[in-house]
C-alpha cells in the first residue's frame, strides 16, 4: 500500500475544532505530460479522499490531476466523541489506500 | 467554414502530431472555465465576498503550490458551507478539487497543493447550504526553473 | 581560525579569491519564497516527509538496526562530513550506503529513502568535510572543476554561483549553490532527488558532459562544495523549487 501520513491530534475538548492534515504518496500524473518520443502518458491521479468519524462521513475531496505530487489535504471537523477517524484514498487504475486515527475527547 | 468540432479534432490531432497547442488555447481554456463553474453554480449569481484564497502571488515553481481557502460562516445546521470548489484558468483543464464539507466540519477552511501551470487566475468558489455562491480569485506569477532537464536522472 | 586561513591559503595558493566570503553565505533555503521554506519546515506533512518514513521502515527490513542501532544515535553527525574517504577511496553517502545494501540502484528509491533518513539525522548540524593531506588532492579537482569553463556555452559553475548570485536567471535568483539540504525533494521533480542529479541537471543546462552518478568528477565536485559550505547547518531532507 502507498506510504500515507494522518495528523489527528490525540486528545481533544468536546466541541472543538480540529485541524486533520493529511498526506499520501502518489505521483499524480496528470495525463498531460509526453514521453521522449512523444507519447501521451496517460493520467494516473488519486480521485476521492474520504474521511469518516465513527463511521459517519465528515469529509470528502475530488481531486483532479492540478492537484500536485504526494497531495497534501487539509481540513477541520469538530471534536464530538471518542472513536475512530477513518481515511480512505482511491484513484485510478484500482488506487486505494487507508489509514486509521484514534481521538480521545474529553 | 469548418464547425467548431472540426476545429477542435483538428487542434487535437495537431497537438498528439507536433505537441503544440491550438492557436486559441486561450480561448478554449477560458471557455471550458466558464463550463466547469457553470457546471457548479448553474443560473445562480456568483458574489465575490466570504472566501480568503490564501495562494502566493509569486510562485517559485508551478509543479506544488500551497494554498488554503477560508469561507465565513457559523457552520450550523441551518447555515454552512456545503462545498469549496477550486479552479484555475490556464491549466489544461480547470478543476482543482472540490471539498465537500458540511455543519460537522466546525470551521470552512481547507488546503492543498496544486499545479498551476501558467501565469493567470486561481478561484474559489463556495457553494452555500441556502443555494448562494460566494469567490474570491487571486492572479499569481509563475516562474519557470532557468534550466529545464526534461525529468533527466 | 586566522591561522588557519593562512595554513590553507599556503596549500591552494590563489584560494581566497573569488570564493563567497564566509560570512556572506546564504543557504539555498534564503532565496526561496515563504511558502516554499514554510514546505521545508512542516515535519508533519511537508513533501520530503514520505521518504523519511519509508527510510525509516527501510532501515529496520534491512537490517541496518542489527549493527547500527537507533539511527538517530548512531547516524547523528554522519551526513555533515561526508564525501569522505572510506578505505582509502572518496565516497558520498550515497555510495556509502549502496554496498551495505546489495541491489539499491543510484537514484532509486529505496536508496534515496534511505539516505534521506540517515542525512536527517544530521539535521542542524555544522557541515564539516575532513580536509586534510588526505583529501587534498580531491578538494583541489573538486574547485578545479567549479572554476574551470565547460561545455558549449563556455561557462564555469564559478561564475553563476559565485561571482553571480542573487542575480536572475530566466526569473529565477541565481542561489550560492550550497548543498546544504541533500537528499532533497526538488519541485521540479516532484520527488526526492541526490546532489548528483542535480549536478547532472545543471551539466545538461550548461551543455557540458554529463558524468555519471559515481563518477570521481562528480564526487570531488561534492566534496568541494561541501567544503565551500563548511560550517553551514544541514537542512537534510531539504525542499527547493
Amino acid at each position: 500500500m502507498a506510504r500515507v501520513v494522518v495528523n489527528v491530534p490525540a486528545q481533544a475538548k468536546r466541541g472543538e475544532v480540529i485541524e486533520i492534515r493529511t498526506l499520501a504518496g502518489h505521483p499524480m500524473e496528470t495525463g498531460f505530460r509526453r514521453t521522449q518520443l512523444g507519447e501521451l502518458i496517460p493520467r494516473d491521479i488519486i480521485r476521492t479522499l474520504i474521511c469518516t468519524y465513527n463511521g459517519a462521513e465528515i469529509f470528502r475531496a475530488e481531486l483532479h490531476p492540478a492537484i500536485a505530487a504526494n497531495p497534501l489535504i487539509s481540513f477541520t471537523t469538530v471534536a464530538t466523541e471518542s472513536g475512530t477517524l477513518e481515511f480512505r484514498w482511491t484513484g485510478d487504475n484500482g488506487f486505494s489506500a487507508t489509514q486509521s486515527a484514534a481521538i480521545k475527547v474529553v | 467554414m469548418i464547425s467548431r468540432r472540426t476545429f477542435l479534432l483538428l487542434g487535437v490531432a495537431a497537438s498528439a502530431a507536433h505537441a503544440q497547442l491550438p492557436p486559441n488555447i486561450q480561448e478554449i481554456r477560458k471557455k471550458a472555465l466558464d463550463e466547469a463553474i457553470r457546471k457548479v453554480v448553474g443560473n445562480a449569481q456568483v458574489r465575490q465576498g466570504k472566501v480568503k484564497l490564501d495562494i502566493p502571488p509569486l510562485i517559485d515553481n508551478g509543479n506544488a503550490v500551497p494554498l488554503a481557502v477560508e469561507v465565513e460562516s457559523p457552520m450550523t445546521e441551518a447555515d454552512h458551507v456545503k462545498a469549496i470548489h477550486i479552479f484555475t484558468e490556464r491549466n489544461p483543464q480547470p478543476y482543482v478539487v472540490t471539498a465537500h464539507l458540511g455543519p460537522r466540519a466546525g470551521r470552512a477552511r481547507i488546503a492543498t497543493r496544486a499545479r498551476i501551470g501558467d501565469t493567470g487566475t486561481v478561484m474559489a468558489i463556495a457553494q452555500m447550504s441556502d443555494g448562494s455562491f460566494w469567490s474570491d480569485s487571486v492572479r499569481v506569477i509563475v516562474t519557470l526553473s532557468a534550466c529545464l532537464e526534461e525529468g533527466l536522472i | 581560525m586566522k591561522r588557519f586561513a593562512v595554513v590553507i591559503g599556503l596549500l591552494f595558493p590563489g584560494f581566497l579569491l573569488a570564493e563567497i566570503p564566509l560570512a556572506e553565505r546564504r543557504s539555498g533555503y534564503e532565496f526561496m519564497s515563504r511558502e516554499t521554506r514554510a514546505m521545508q519546515d512542516d515535519e508533519i506533512t511537508g513533501p520530503a516527509v514520505l521518504a523519511l518514513l519509508d527510510g525509516e521502515a527501510l532501515w529496520g527490513k534491512l537490517g541496518c538496526a542489527g549493527c547500527h542501532g537507533d539511527a538517530k544515535a548512531s547516524m547523528k553527525g554522519v551526513a555533515a562530513r561526508y564525501p569522505a574517504l572510506v578505505d582509502g577511496k572518496l565516497v558520498n553517502l550515497e555510495q556509502r550506503i549502496r554496498p551495505k545494501a546489495p541491489a539499491l540502484a543510484y537514484e532509486s528509491r529505496e536508496l534515496l529513502a534511505l539516505t534521506a533518513y540517515v542525512a536527517r539525522q544530521s539535521r542542524g548540524m555544522p557541515i564539516s568535510v575532513a580536509v586534510d593531506e588526505k583529501t587534498k588532492s580531491s578538494l583541489e579537482a573538486g574547485r578545479g572543476f567549479f572554476e574551470k569553463r565547460q561545455g558549449q556555452l563556455n561557462l564555469a559553475c564559478a561564475q553563476c554561483h559565485d561571482d553571480n548570485w542573487g542575480k536572475k536567471l530566466s526569473g529565477n535568483t541565481i542561489p550560492q549553490a550550497h548543498p546544504t539540504g541533500y537528499p532533497l525533494y526538488r519541485l521540479e521533480w516532484q520527488t526526492v532527488g541526490s546532489l548528483t542529479r542535480r549536478l547532472r541537471n545543471c551539466l545538461t543546462g550548461m551543455r557540458a558532459e554529463l558524468y555519471p552518478h559515481g563518477a570521481p568528477e562528480l564526487v570531488e565536485l561534492e566534496l568541494y562544495l561541501m567544503w565551500r559550505a563548511r560550517g553551514m547547518p544541514l537542512e537534510s531532507p531539504a525542499v527547493r523549487p
